[in-house]
Order: C-alpha cells, then sequence, then structure tokens
C-alpha cells in the first residue's frame, strides 16, 4: 500500500568506539510529514546528516525513491529532491539573501555553471528568490550581507533557502529553534503548506509543534529506534513519556 | 538613495514591488566602483606622467595579472596554491618557444600560451580537489617545483639554466613595435591586464563566480544548494591557469628573455605576498597589491640594497600576525566614504 520514498537498512555510525547511529532502518513515505523526535545526543542529528551525505554511514544503506544513495555525493542528492536545513545555521555570510537564494535558484535551473552572464541577468531567478524571501518576511533585509542580519531572520534565511531547491523530501533539523515564539508556528505554516506529495521529515523539541505538525512520529532513543506510530500513538505511550521525563523534564 | 522610500512601497505590496526592486538590488552589486575607473585612469596617466618608468610600470602590470588569476583560485574559491607561478613560468616558455622557432606575432603567442597553460591547469587541477588547506599548499607547491626541475634538465629545448633568449617580436598585431624603453611593451601588458580583469569581473558576478564565493563561505551549505564544488574548482584553476599563463607570456614578450627564474618558487610566494597585501575576493586586490608590492620592493632595493628580502619578510611577518581575516577587510578600516563602494564590491 504503501509509497516509501525515503529508507534506510541497518544504519550504523560510529565516531570512534561510540555508536551514534544503532541499526536504523527507517521508512518514509511519500507526503508524509513525518516527526524524528528523541531526547538529547540521541543521534537524530547525526541521523540527518547520514541520509544527506554529510556523513558516510559505517554501515548500511540510504535508499530514495528506491535507489542505493549511500555513496552518492550531497550536491546530487540535493538534484534528485533530497535537501535539509542545518540545526545551526549554515549561510554563506557575506552573501545577501538575494544572492544566497538566487544562487540556489541557479543551481536547481541548471544554470550554476554560466561564468559569462550576470546573475542578476536571471531575472526569473532573481525575482523568484525576491518572491521566496517575501514569503519569509525577508523581502525588506534581502540586500543585506547576512552575518549583520538578526539571528531569527538567518533562521527563516536557512528555512528559505532549502525551499529554494524545491525539494520533494525535506529534512528539517530543528527549524523553530532560534525563532520567536510568535513566528514559529508561521514557520511551520508554511512547511505545512507544501504540496501534499512533498514529504518532510522533522526533529524537533517543541512538543506542540510536532503534535500539530506530524501525522507519523518516530522516537530516537540512544541511536536506535525506539518506537513508530501515529501522534495518538506516541503522545498515549507511557514508555516514551518515561525517555522524555528522564532526559529533560 | 531613495531606500526609504523603495521600503514603503514594498510594505504596501510585498511581493510585486520585491520583484521588481530584487532586480535593481541584484544590479546594483555589480555596477563600476569609482575606484575602478581611478585606477584605470591612472595606469593610462603614468604612460605619459612617468616615460621613464615603463619597465617598473611593465613589472606591476604583468604581476597584476598574475596576481588576480590568483585571485579567482584564492579570493573566490578559497584554494590556496604554492605553486601557481608553474603556469606563468609554463606561459613564458611557450611565449619564448613560439618566438624562437615559429612565430613572432606577440598576440598569437599569447594566446597559444594561455592555452597551453590551461590545459596544464585542466590536468592538474585533479591534484588539488582532495585534502585540506595544507595538503594542497604541498601539492601545489610540488607542481612549481617539479616543473623548475623539468625547465632546469630540459635543456635541449628550454636552454636550461640559461635560459631562452635572441628571439624578438613582431610588431603587436602589426602596428605597434616594440620600443627600446618599453612603452609599446606598458601599452600591451596593460590593454592584457584591462582585458583579463574584465574578464575576471564578468566570472565574479556571474552564477559560476557566485557559486565559487558559496564553496569557500561554506562548502557543506554549497553541497546542500547543489553546487557541484569539485567541477567548479577545476573550471576556475583551469581559467586561473590561463591568465598566469598569459602573464607569464607578457613577461617573455616585453623583455625578449626567459630564465628558469620564472618558475622560482619566490614567485609563488611573491603573488600570494601580494594578495596578501591588496586583499582576496574582489579582484583589484590583485592589482592594488601588485602597485604596492612592487613599488615598496623596489624603494627597499634602493635603500638597502644587501637586506631588502629581510624587510619584504618582515612586512609578511607583520601581515600574518594582524591576521588572515582583518587582512581580507582591511577596506573596512578605511574612513566610511572610501570604504562604503568597494565594500559593497566584494
Amino acid at each position: 500500500m504503501s509509497d516509501i520514498v525515503l529508507e534506510t537498512r541497518n544504519l550504523k555510525r560510529y565516531f570512534g568506539a561510540f555508536l551514534a547511529t544503532n541499526d536504523v532502518s527507517l521508512k518514509v513515505e511519500r507526503g508524509a510529514r513525518h516527526a524524528l523526535i528523541g531526547p538529547n545526543g540521541a543521534g537524530k542529528t547525526t541521523l540527518i546528516n547520514l541520509l544527506t551525505g554529510v556523513l558516510p554511514p559505517s554501515e548500511g544503506q540510504v535508499f530514495l525513491e528506491g535507489e542505493d544513495i549511500t555513496s552518492m555525493a550531497s550536491f546530487r542528492r540535493v538534484k534528485r529532491g533530497l535537501t535539509r536545513t542545518f540545526q545551526i545555521n549554515q549561510l554563506f555570510s557575506e552573501f545577501t539573501p538575494l544572492e544566497t537564494v538566487a544562487l540556489a535558484i541557479a543551481e536547481r535551473e541548471g544554470v550554476g555553471h554560466n561564468l559569462w552572464r550576470s546573475i542578476a541577468g536571471y531575472g526569473k531567478v532573481v525575482d523568484e528568490a525576491a518572491t521566496l524571501l517575501a514569503r519569509f518576511g525577508l523581502a525588506s533585509v534581502m540586500a543585506e550581507r547576512t552575518v549583520i542580519l538578526p539571528y531569527g531572520k538567518q533562521r527563516l534565511l536557512e528555512i528559505a533557502l532549502a525551499f529554494a531547491s524545491k525539494p520533494r523530501v525535506l529534512l528539517l533539523d530543528e527549524p523553530a529553534a532560534g525563532v520567536p515564539e510568535d513566528e514559529r508556528h508561521e514557520v511551520l505554516s508554511i512547511v505545512s503548506d507544501l504540496p501534499a506529495d512533498v514529504t518532510v521529515l522533522l526533529i524537533e523539541h517543541d512538543m506542540d509543534l510536532v503534535f500539530s505538525f506530524a501525522n507519523r512520529i518516530s522516537v530516537l532513543v540512544a541511536g536506535a529506534l525506539f518506537t513508530e506510530g501515529t501522534v495518538a500513538e506516541i503522545s498515549a505511550d507511557p514508555r516514551v513519556k518515561a525517555v522524555y521525563l528522564g532526559e529533560n523534564a | 538613495m531613495s531606500a526609504v522610500q523603495q521600503e514603503t512601497t514594498v510594505t504596501a505590496n510585498p511581493t510585486a514591488d520585491a520583484e521588481s526592486r530584487a532586480t535593481r538590488l541584484m544590479k546594483r552589486r555589480s555596477r563600476v566602483r569609482f575606484y575602478e575607473i581611478v585606477i584605470w585612469l591612472a595606469a593610462i596617466a603614468a604612460y605619459f606622467v612617468l616615460p621613464s618608468k615603463m619597465l617598473i610600470l611593465t613589472e606591476i602590470a604583468i604581476l597584476a595579472l598574475f596576481a588576480v588569476s590568483l585571485d579567482l583560485v584564492l579570493g573566490f574559491a578559497g584554494i590556496v596554491s604554492l605553486g601557481h607561478t608553474a603556469f606563468f613560468g609554463f606561459g613564458a616558455y611557450i611565449a619564448g618557444l613560439l618566438a624562437l622557432h615559429f612565430i613572432a606575432e606577440p598576440v598569437i603567442g599569447l594566446i597559444v600560451a594561455g592555452i597551453l597553460s590551461g590545459v596544464l591547469g585542466l590536468l592538474t587541477s585533479f591534484l588539488i580537489l582532495r585534502g585540506s588547506d595544507l595538503t594542497r599548499l604541498m601539492t601545489t607547491l610540488g607542481i612549481g617545483l617539479m616543473m623548475a626541475e623539468l625547465a632546469n634538465q630540459m635543456a635541449w629545448l628550454t636552454g636550461g639554466a640559461d635560459g631562452l633568449s635572441g628571439f624578438s617580436l613582431n610588431p603587436v598585431l602589426g602596428l605597434f613595435e616594440f620600443d627600446l624603453f618599453g612603452k609599446t611593451g606598458y601599452l600591451y601588458c596593460l590593454a592584457v591586464l584591462f582585458i583579463g580583469t574584465m574578464i575576471m569581473r564578468r566570472i565574479a558576478f556571474s552564477p559560476f563566480g557566485l557559486s565559487l564565493k558559496a564553496i569557500k563561505g561554506n562548502p557543506m551549505r554549497a553541497a546542500m544548494i547543489a553546487v557541484p564544488a569539485r567541477k567548479r574548482i577545476v573550471t576556475a584553476y583551469t581559467i586561473a591557469a590561463v591568465f598566469a599563463g598569459m602573464a607569464g607570456a607578457l613577461l617573455a614578450q616585453t623583455t625578449s628573455f626567459v630564465s628558469p627564474d620564472v618558475l622560482a618558487f619566490h614567485r609563488s610566494a611573491d603573488v600570494l605576498l601580494v594578495l596578501v597585501i591588496g586583499g582576496t575576493g574582489y579582484l583589484y586586490g590583485g592589482i592594488f597589491g601588485a602597485v604596492l608590492f612592487t613599488l615598496v620592493k623596489d624603494w627597499l632595493s634602493v635603500v638597502t640594497p644587501q637586506y631588502w628580502m629581510f624587510y619584504i619578510g618582515l612586512i609578511l611577518v607583520v601581515l600574518v600576525l594582524i591576521g588572515r581575516d582583518r587582512l581580507a577587510r582591511w577596506i573596512e578600516y578605511l574612513p566610511e566614504r572610501f570604504s562604503k563602494s568597494k565594500e559593497e564590491g566584494r
């Protein structure tokens, strides 16, 4: 019945002797709003790094739309529609938001290698970048250097940048962290507005956000998949509560 | 300009106004700066004002082109190289050999030297793709040293330690004859520097140029917006080799001599120093740096003929102690009025 878009099989990752990802076999359905939760140090970010090729796994495989992408370079995965945001902003400090997003769109459109035409000459690319920035409330600062922007704005740019690649599978690593409380739901609502066939895998600590956003939840504890289920199942699971209360009370 | 006014229209209709404004804002980054016009006018003025200084002016123009070419890999893509003179020297030998055996037309010699240096750059670029800055320094240093030793050993072709001499060049494009005072030579080099810088300038504001800066700024994120870093670095390195080779060819053509010194390690170090002085990542750093470096070197070698190298070394130490980061941003330490326009240029 299910249409699996992203899958890991027996994924393991060691850092020295420490097993950060322990035999994770995860399946994410097309169009899912899938949340990945777990206490600090559970290996959530490591798993995202393995999925996107930032880190190579020690063992196991990663599949995107049924294709083995375990040893595929990150930029090729992005070209195939798998992209992410980072828990800690990874931006180009000397670029303006407009340049940042326009470059991502230029790469998506396959014109990033053009070395003769000015990027300003790609009217469609620049306009699309501006429209996207406006959606994230960044229109007024789009020509400022990123490094001087307030943290909250940088955070929004981080998320807008992932949107610029028009992902089919979007991995969000704590997108709301550092976003002011009143803007959090706005950010998540932009994510929710993505077309239904776009798959979202979300890491988040804010349980209200998770429960309002996700339709499926996987719980990661000590690098291993602890349990998985619907929002109702997970929120009612006493073991999950115990895991969380034990950690962050 | 009318930033306030724009701001209000944006709030009125964020999407529609942001669009037309966006292209304008993007274009603003690439418009011609005041200092650019000044430097080219000054370079032309120097021809008339300093007729006795043609040789040092030529030297500056050649070093500037060499430095601008290195800036494309160092300042844009963030690839460090201690062997950039491999291409400079290779271009010089090609130009010398062409003039000696085949064709004495300088422009054709220049273009052929550039193309062949580019091929050498393409072939060696794969060696710099892997590893950290330190490995790259060592690899590029190795390439430079190997080229120097090859030139030294292949005496039947290169003249060995004696170098290549006894060739003369036809007038540039059949029109401008090289004269004893180096006037034609200077204008020729200046013209090539100008064209080269303008080409690099176009590249700098293209999606390709932007992607190079992205690779330098944050390689992990660059990969996450689908920038194929290795491909881009190979292309940048090849283009840089073309222009470095042309700079070498200019030296061979204007001096009618190629010595093994064109491949010497100190040239790679000098050109790095030029960029450290002038600043990286905005092209004109290579030009400003070349002017300052050559003048300081010239002055020191007059003031203290025996120890000028010591002072060059001292300057380098001081520059490094101040810090690479602050150096790259020296422009920001200028008074606001001067820094503003340059600031945006980067």
